[in-house]
């Protein structure tokens, strides 16, 4: 089957991997791709360093999806694989809050980390890099849950990890609380009056527009309200 | 006569005084057995609980190696593991319990028929554990009564054996006349909490080391 | 479809030869040896779509995980997953610990690889303060790491089978990771949570005669993998179950994140241990299998062949297990000894100060991944010179890998899902964090 050619990492890079040692806290050598970014993207990359052996690159938060999409195309890149996409917010509450993509290319064998930064009082908004690649879907989701920054072009930004009416805001920013908001009785109020049920029903279904799809009658009685399947 | 092989010591009254609770006649032939229907059934009851195991977290993975061919729970008439509540008896909540999945084990408990027994495996059932954080119910005993709970982190499954026999201890002290330990808690409507909110906060409060762990930096 | 992949079984009922052999019935089915590939049911059937909800309370979904399928017949239409039912805030608990601290959390998230979980996250910590471990620590850490994998895809075996209908493979998986937890037990003192690493070390150095043990274990292990091997690959109902469900070609695989046992299934050799080496892994002998199909069966086929391929890591660990300190000589994370602690003022203060504030690393981020059991496994900090983290974040392989499920599942039957779910080898405490 010509579908499944058995994919061999490092087809591009003859170098044989090696773990890294006494890796510098700054600086040392650097990923060649960020070279490349700089050139073909000269004004939306703000800066290149080198961290504890990673590269660095900061860049502008509405040129991130136009840079990974390049990242992935480029046959001189190829960075086909997401690793993680995340966010940074600082103890230091001046300091904008980054969003984080961890890109690995399997064919060259290199690690990149691209960042961009988002100033607090603005709309926290970036690019959704899911065009792309189908694995950052849940990724940003957790994201958007965790930090409330809305990836941009994203099919269906919802929360993942927390239900859907939780109250409290978004955990992992630095003003809240350790053990939340409200007090205890209060959360366990609120959490057993999240129905379970209330996402088992066709109207869930419809955030990927099975409305169309579906029989007439059915639709009717969506449309009335009727609950389905219970 | 299969039911002289019962300890008597199982009732803990029949130690101190009174008649005995089984009797056989006549005596050494194939007669009858005369006992108390509370003990017969208890007796019944205790040993054949089908556990309803809630599993979450790391805790499951203890309770799986309990259930597993080292420790094997079927010696304890434990080996029908009932997925259903319907058909279960006791439930044995295994790990950590997150805000969200508060209505569902109070769902689940809610669907058990009676008679229903509750066990609270490892720390973070009982306590919350070393979650005292946003995101982690402060022990499940503010969302559904529990008879026993078993510390550790995880409990060994010696533990959780023990602590299962400690609930077949406590099942041989019913009483039928006792109508009230059947009686199904409904939470008040309005909070839909079985407790009073004041008393979940106090039960809740952080202890020991953790009080001191808030400060993110430096 | 791999419509034309064949696969030779065995019966499991099979009786007898004339000379006592058992004997090989394979399936036939038009002039083909092997079992074929049920075509898939047609999606044209008129009717009303049923909706139907798995978890999150279900002996099948490994923990709280919740599926909401939509089904035409049997056929999934389409399939929502629901997770973050075991959302427990790890991260979020991470920025108020000490980095020593926070590595009983660490076995607590991806709880069946804990002490895997243990030296990933020792190893980002010492990236982060700039510490090269000492030799006999590198391969004590590959021992764990190699332990805990042949743990954790024991109980993937043992779940999935039961899932699949087989309930003998569970307890001849419990019962060797009772002899891993007796392993541990005698190193660290706990058979789950182990918690068994230092930032710059190891918390103890293994007793003597451990390795005795695990000679034993490396000795014994391999009949088990065969007796699994031989009881379920050529098994014509395991086939049955298993083969050609949740297809991802390589392409896909990449572009959906996957990882681990599941990217290797489709195709791609990518093996953090081998492309992005830590802890000297890349001085070992050992082989990355890799499917041809991708699919549930090949899944299992390179879950069976990384058992063996552990069980060579560790003899070779054994072999080279090198005498000398365990723990790094850097007075920054390092306590001193106990009696020096009790005796001494110096280090006495030295002690306090190290338990009390704790060790502080340059400011900075970095990101380690390991080859953890289910996948690439990161551990991402972000210091800010303090003695916690800024951030502390997982990259949880099977949360990604999870959330290609809807493309797997989408016009498989009802009971593939199981199975294909099976493949994916989640864990709940990783996926909600
Ligand atoms: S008590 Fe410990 S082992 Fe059990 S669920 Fe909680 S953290 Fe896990």
């Amino acid at each position: 089957m010509s579908k499944f050619e058995i994919v061999k990492p490092g087809s591009g890079n003859p170098k044989e991997p090696a773990t890294p040692k006494n890796v510098p806290n700054r600086g040392g050598e650097a990923n060649p791709s960020g070279i490349a970014l700089k050139e073909q993207f000269s004004a939306a990359i703000l800066r290149i360093d080198v961290v504890n052996g990673e590269t660095n690159v900061l860049v502008e938060t509405a040129k991130v999806l136009d840079i990974v999409r390049w990242l992935h195309d480029d046959a001189t890149q190829s960075y086909e694989y997401l690793s993680d996409v995340t966010a940074v917010e600082h103890r230091d509450l001046s300091m904008p809050i980054e969003v984080v993509w961890h890109l690995r290319s399997i064919k060259y064998r290199r690690f990149l980390r691209i960042k961009t930064q988002l100033k607090k009082g603005t709309k926290l908004e970036v690019p959704s890099v899911w065009p792309v690649y189908k694995g950052a879907d849940w990724l940003e989701r957790e994201c958007y849950d965790m930090f409330g920054i809305t990836f941009a072009g994203h099919y269906d930004l919802r929360r993942i990890l927390m239900w859907e009416q939780y109250k409290e805001g978004f955990p992992l920013r630095k003003d809240f609380p350790l053990r939340g908001r409200f007090s205890r009785s209060e959360q366990l109020r609120q959490a057993l009056d999240a129905n379970p049920e209330a996402k088992y029903s066709m109207e869930e279904l419809s955030v990927a527009d099975a409305f169309e799809e579906l029989p007439l009658d059915m639709r009717a009685r969506i449309a009335s309200g009727e609950k389905t399947g219970e | 006569m299969g039911l002289t092989s019962i300890p008597h010591s199982a009732s803990p009254e029949n130690a101190s005084s009174g008649p005995e609770i089984i009797s056989i006649e006549p005596k050494g032939g194939d007669g009858w057995v005369t006992t108390r229907l509370d003990f017969l059934v208890n007796w019944g009851r205790s040993n054949s609980l089908w556990p309803m195991p809630f599993g979450t977290a790391c805790c499951a993975i203890e309770f799986m190696a309990t259930a597993a061919s080292k420790f094997d729970l079927a010696r304890f008439g434990m080996e029908r593991m009932s997925f259903s509540p319907r058909q279960a008896d006791v439930l044995i909540c295994a790990g950590r319990v997150p805000f969200k999945l508060a209505p569902i084990i109070r769902r689940i408990w809610q669907q058990m028929p009676q008679p229903k027994w509750a066990i609270s495996m490892g720390a973070c059932a009982s306590t919350g554990g070393m979650f005292d954080n946003y995101a982690v119910v402060q022990g499940i005993d503010t969302i559904i009564p529990v008879d026993v709970y078993v510390p550790g982190c995880p409990p060994r499954p010696e533990g959780l054996i023990y602590g299962i026999m400690m609930l077949q201890k406590k099942i041989m002290t019913e009483r039928m006349s006792n109508k009230s330990i059947r009686d199904e808690m409904e939470p008040d409507p309005s909070s839909k909490l079985y407790i009073p909110a004041s008393r979940i906060d106090e039960i809740s409060e952080p202890f020991g080391n953790s009080v001191h762990q808030t400060r993110s930096a430096p | 479809m791999a419509t034309k992949r064949t696969i030779e079984v065995e019966l499991s009922t099979s009786g007898l030869t004339r000379d006592g052999k058992p004997q090989r019935v394979p399936l036939v089915t038009g002039g083909d040896t092997g079992v074929a590939l049920a075509e898939p049911p047609s999606l044209e059937l008129d009717g009303e779509h049923m909706l139907i909800n798995i978890g999150p309370q279900h002996p099948a979904t490994h923990g709280v995980l919740r599926l909401v399928l939509e089904l035409d017949g049997e056929t999934v239409v389409r399939c929502i997953p629901h997770v973050g039912y075991l959302h427990c805030g790890f991260e979020k608990i991470g920025e108020y610990r000490q980095y020593n601290q926070i590595i009983p959390w660490t076995d607590r998230e991806d709880y069946l690889n804990s002490i895997g979980n243990n030296v990933a996250f020792a190893l980002g910590a010492e990236r982060l303060f700039g510490i090269e471990i000492t030799e006999r620590c590198k391969v004590l850490r590959v021992i764990a790491m190699e332990l805990s994998r042949i743990a954790s895809h024991l109980v993937w075996l043992g779940t999935t089978c039961i899932d699949i209908g087989a309930f003998t493979p569970f307890l001849w998986s419990f019962q060797e990771r009772e002899n891993i937890y007796n392993l541990l037990e005698g190193w660290v003192g706990a058979r789950l949570t182990t918690s068994a690493t230092r930032v710059g070390g190891m918390a103890a150095d293994i007793p003597d005669k451990w390795l005795e043990g695990l000679r034993g274990f490396v000795s014994t292990f391999p009949k088990t993998i065969y007796e699994v091997d031989r009881m379920l690959t050529k098994n014509a109902i395991w086939v049955g179950r298993t083969i050609g469900l949740g297809v991802m070609s390589p392409d896909e695989a990449l572009n959906y994140g996957l990882s681990g046992p599941m990217l290797r299934a489709s195709g791609v050799a990518y093996d953090v241990r081998k492309d992005f080496p830590y802890l000297d892994y890349e001085t070992y002998d050992f082989d990355v299998p890799v499917g041809t199909n991708g699919d549930v069966y090949d899944r299992f086929l390179v879950r069976v062949e990384e058992l063996r391929q552990s069980v060579r890591i560790l003899e070779q660990c054994i072999k080279r297990l090198p005498d000398g300190p365990v723990n790094v000589d850097d007075p920054r994370v390092i306590l001193p000894p106990k009696h020096k602690a009790t005796s001494e003022m110096e280090s006495m203060i030295h002690h306090f100060k190290n338990v009390m504030e704790g060790p502080r690393p340059p400011v900075g981020e970095c990101y380690v991944a390991v080859e953890s059991p289910k996948g690439e496994k990161g551990y991402y900090f972000v210091s800010d010179g303090t003695s916690k983290p800024a951030r502390w974040r997982i990259r949880p392989p099977s949360f990604v890998n999870l959330s290609a499920i809807p493309k797997m599942v989408e016009g498989h039957l009802l009971s593939d899902v199981i199975a294909i779910n099976a493949s994916i080898d989640i864990v709940m405490g990783e996926i909600d964090r």
